[in-house]
Order: structure tokens, then sequence, then C-alpha cells
């Protein structure tokens, strides 16, 4: 339909007023909200992600877009809550403790979300013990952790083994990503996913979450 | 000393030092410390690290106030210590090296997004930020200011008219720092060399360039693309390579070697100041700079 194509153009355009009056529209001509979001917020944010993956936008542009689309999903989020509708999964995100770099992990929130997950964002900064925690207390099926630096890639391993320690290994799925983290890295430490960018996140939450 | 944009002018290649960070976390700082926190707790560490580099050949050594902006001191609680932090790292600096070497005053990003760029931050916020980081950086006797690792054109811009304002007689470097894509280099912001070169020029830049990056051979070609789209002196600082991690330790790929045979080509491109960051070494500096004296500057594209 044509309404949820202008929702994915407004979403390009960064403009929310736009993406808000276009989900009104789409949901006044009778499209139920589970449609217009995967067609309309989530399709769009597709391609954001897509673009931004191959350079063709840049960080502004994302985070214009996701602004956008935060504006379509608060007008969206009490209809799927009425309606019952389930969320693709939720992820506990953060950057590790003693890290204060937090783009990268904010990208990756913004393309989970717009890839219709819901994220916990504990911030910057986080111990072990606050992610593990969190994911426990909000029933989150993921950890997804960051780093910028090599000193604090680390308390990545401290993660994973506290997961390990409390019996949660393999219930709650670990991801890792951040400018020196490596799928080597990844492995070695025993995390089950790594991330090479925010595109690359979604597409190895969705295939672990089977959604 | 002779003043460096004269040296520059006459077709000088200068040598610049090497990454601090690392330096730092090999004598004592901790994953997780504010490394501007050293300047008021270990003035000594910045010494030896100047010193290093002094006696590797650097004739321009920065100091540790890549962080030291209000703004990126709030994270740590140093706020309302600016002035200090940023003064104390230049006169360590300047113990060091005497008159042997320019002091050159890093000034990293702020952290924030300005709004323009679907942040929270007021251009006016960031601007009184690099005043305030400047004054002290200023007062402290820097001889440059290096405004660097830069992916916001609209920040570098603010952090060079800051310090245009603050001191018009002090030399600015400003440089950014630029992923390859598809289409040619641009930072993740979405600047390519050319906005860059302009945009730091009319803000008031003496010198531009890049710095950090994925490795030397993708500086050889940014540094011909800031030659084609500007005549001021170019700085270059490549990491050495994007780090690994190898047994709990960050392993750069590029080696002294490696680099040091790069020199030529980076100044056949262009560049009058050859330095490094993240993952270099003394030992990369004194290779560059025995490269600079071998390589002739004959036949280099002039301005």
């Amino acid at each position: 339909m044509a309404i949820l194509e202008d929702i994915g153009t407004f979403l390009q355009e960064g403009d929310e007023d736009k993406v808000s009056g276009a989900v009104k529209e789409a949901l006044a001509q009778g499209l139920g909200p589970k449609d217009v979001l995967d067609r309309g917020l989530i399709a769009g944010m597709n391609v954001i992600g897509a673009r931004f993956r191959e350079r063709e936008i840049f960080l502004p542009d994302v985070l214009l877009a996701a602004k956008a689309m935060y504006a379509g999903l608060d007008r969206l989020k009490p209809l799927l809550a009425k309606e019952g509708v389930r969320t693709r999964g939720k992820v506990v995100l953060g950057t590790v403790q003693g890290d204060l770099h937090d783009i990268g992990k904010n990208l990756v929130g913004i393309m989970l979300k717009g890839a219709g997950f819901e994220v916990v964002d504990l911030g910057k900064d986080v111990g072990p013990e606050a992610f593990v925690d969190a994911a426990v207390k909000e029933g989150a099926g993921f950890i997804g952790m960051s780093a910028l630096l090599t000193t604090t890639m680390p308390v990545m391993r401290d993660i994973v083994a506290l997961l390990r320690r409390r019996g949660l290994a393999g219930k709650i799925k670990t991801m890792v990503g951040g400018a020196p983290v490596s799928e080597e890295y990844a492995r070695e430490i025993g995390a089950d996913l790594y991330a090479f960018d925010a595109a690359s996140a979604v597409e190895r939450v969705q295939a672990l979450a089977g959604g | 000393m002779r003043p460096i944009l004269e040296r520059l002018k006459d077709g000088e290649v200068l040598v610049a030092d090497g990454a601090m960070g690392t330096m730092l976390q090999e004598r004592g700082l901790k994953p997780g410390e504010c490394p501007e926190a050293l300047n008021l707790s270990r003035p000594e560490l910045l010494e030896e690290v100047a010193r290093l580099y002094l006696e590797a050949g650097a004739e321009i050594v920065q100091t540790n106030t890549f962080g030291g902006s209000p703004l990126k001191l709030a994270l740590y609680g140093l706020a309302e210590r600016t002035e200090e932090v940023n003064r104390k790292a230049v006169e360590a600096a300047r113990r060091a090296v005497g008159d042997r070497a320019y002091v050159s005053a890093s000034c990293g990003p702020t952290g924030r997004i300005l709004k323009a760029m679907g942040g929270d931050t007021e251009p006016g916020e960031v601007l009184e930020a690099y005043v305030r980081q400047v004054q002290a950086l200023v007062e402290g006797g820097a001889d440059l200011l290096c405004v660097e690792t830069m992916t916001d054109l609209e920040e570098a811009s603010l952090a060079v008219r800051a310090a245009k304002s603050v001191s018009p007689s002090t030399p600015v470097m400003a440089t950014m720092t630029f992923d390859r894509t598809k289409r040619g280099f641009y930072t993740i912001m979405g600047v390519d060399v050319a906005r860059a070169a302009e945009g730091l020029r009319k803000a008031g830049a003496d010198i531009v360039g890049s710095n950090c990056g994925n490795g030397i051979d993708n500086m050889i070609e940014i540094a011909r693309a800031f030659r084609k789209a500007s005549s001021l002196p170019i700085l270059v600082q490549s990491n050495a390579g994007m780090p690994e991690m190898k047994g709990g330790k960050a392993v750069y790929s590029e080696t002294p070697e490696l680099m040091a045979s790069k020199v030529a080509e980076l100044v056949a491109a262009g560049a009058g100041i050859i330095g490094g960051c993240c993952g270099t070494t003394p030992a990369h500096i004194a290779a560059i700079r025995d490269k600079i004296r071998q390589t002739t500057t004959a036949g280099r594209p002039r301005p």
C-alpha cells in the first residue's frame, strides 16, 4: 500500500511529524498495527540499515531516521499491546565496564528496535552483574555488549563466564561487538554471537531468535 | 625554534610522535581510568613518554589532553578541573622537550553529537567547552593546537574556531578520521576529504589532514585527496593497522619497518608532517624519522 511506502520514505527523510502522521493515516485506512509496524516502520528501517552498511548514508541519517521511527512506534505501542502482539524478542544492551563509548552500541539498539525487538539499554560502563541481573529481571533472550577499547574487552569474557556460573549459558545468548572485537575473539571467550556492525547484529540475533 | 609554518612552507617534512594511550597503559593506566587524570596524579609519566618520542626523533610531541574538553572530563567527574588537567599536560611535555620539539596540544572530540547530526547537543555548548580547554592549553604554553580524530566537520570547525578565537597566532592543525567506502573515503558522519579540507580551512586551520584510521596504505590515498583539495600543509598520523587481541593483549599488525616503507609515498602524496596514532611506538617514530631523512623532497607536488 502506498501509505506504507510513504512511511519508509519519511523515515529516510528523518521527518518525525510525517512518519507519525503517516502511521496515523495507515491505521485510519484500516491497516492493523502489526502490519504498519512490519511493512512500514520495520521495512523502512531495513532499508536505512542496508544503506548505512554500504555507506550510502551516514550516522546522522540513521540517528534522524531513528527519531522518526520512535515517533511512529509511540503511536503503535499502545495498539500493539492491546492486541497482544509480542515483540520478536528482548535484548539487554550495554557498553562494558570501564568503557564510555556508546555510539556503536546505540546504533545496534536503533537497528534492533527497527527490526521489531524490544531493547533494554543499560547505557555505558556496565559491569557483569548489572548485565546478567538485568537480563534475568527483564526475561531477555540476549545480552549484547559493546567495547571500543582493547583494555575493556576482557569484561566481555567476565560476563560470559558469569552467565555460565549462574547456569544461564545457552538460555541467555551473548553477542559481542565493537571496533577491536573480532569473530575470533568472540569464539575465544565463548560468546554466542559476534556482530561486525549494527546490521549484522540484527541479522544474527534474528537468526538465533528464529525470527 | 623557527615557526613551524615557515619550515613547512620551505618544504621540510617534519616528524610527529606516536600513540599516547598505549604508552600510558604500559605504565599503569587502568582500563576505565580517565587517561587525563594522570596529568594531575602522575605527570612524570607524561614527561617520560614525551622524552621517549623526542629521543626517537619526534619534532612535534602531543600532550595528553585528547579527552581534556570539560564535556568529556565530566564523565569522570573532572570537569571543574579542566584548567588544571590541560595546563599540567602542556607543562609536563614542555619539561621533557624544552625547545627541542614543538609541544602540540591535543583536542579530541567531545563525545557528544550535535543536534543537527541527530544528537542532543547545541553547538554553543561545544564551542564553549573547546574555548575553555584551549584557554588552559595556551596558558600552559602550547606551541600548536591539534584538533584530532574528528568525524563531524561541524564539531571540528567549532574546535578550530575556538582555538583561533582564544589565540589567533597559535597554529592549528586539524585532522579527521576516514573510513574507506565504495565511493571513496568518508568519516562515519559522512564527510569526504574535499569537504573536510575546505571546511577546516574556512574554520581557520593552518594544517589539515587525517589521523587514526585503518592502516597506512589508506593514508597515502587520503593525503593525495587532501593535496588535490587544499594548498595547506598536510599532517598524517596513522594507526599501526587495526588491533587484534592475541593472548589477552592488543597487537597491531603494522611494524615500524612496514610503516617507514610507506614514507616516501606519503611525502610524494603531499604529507608535510608524519607521525603515528594508536599502536605506534617510539620504534615506529624512529623508523619514520630515518626514512624522512633519506627521502628527498624533490619531485614532491608543491601547493
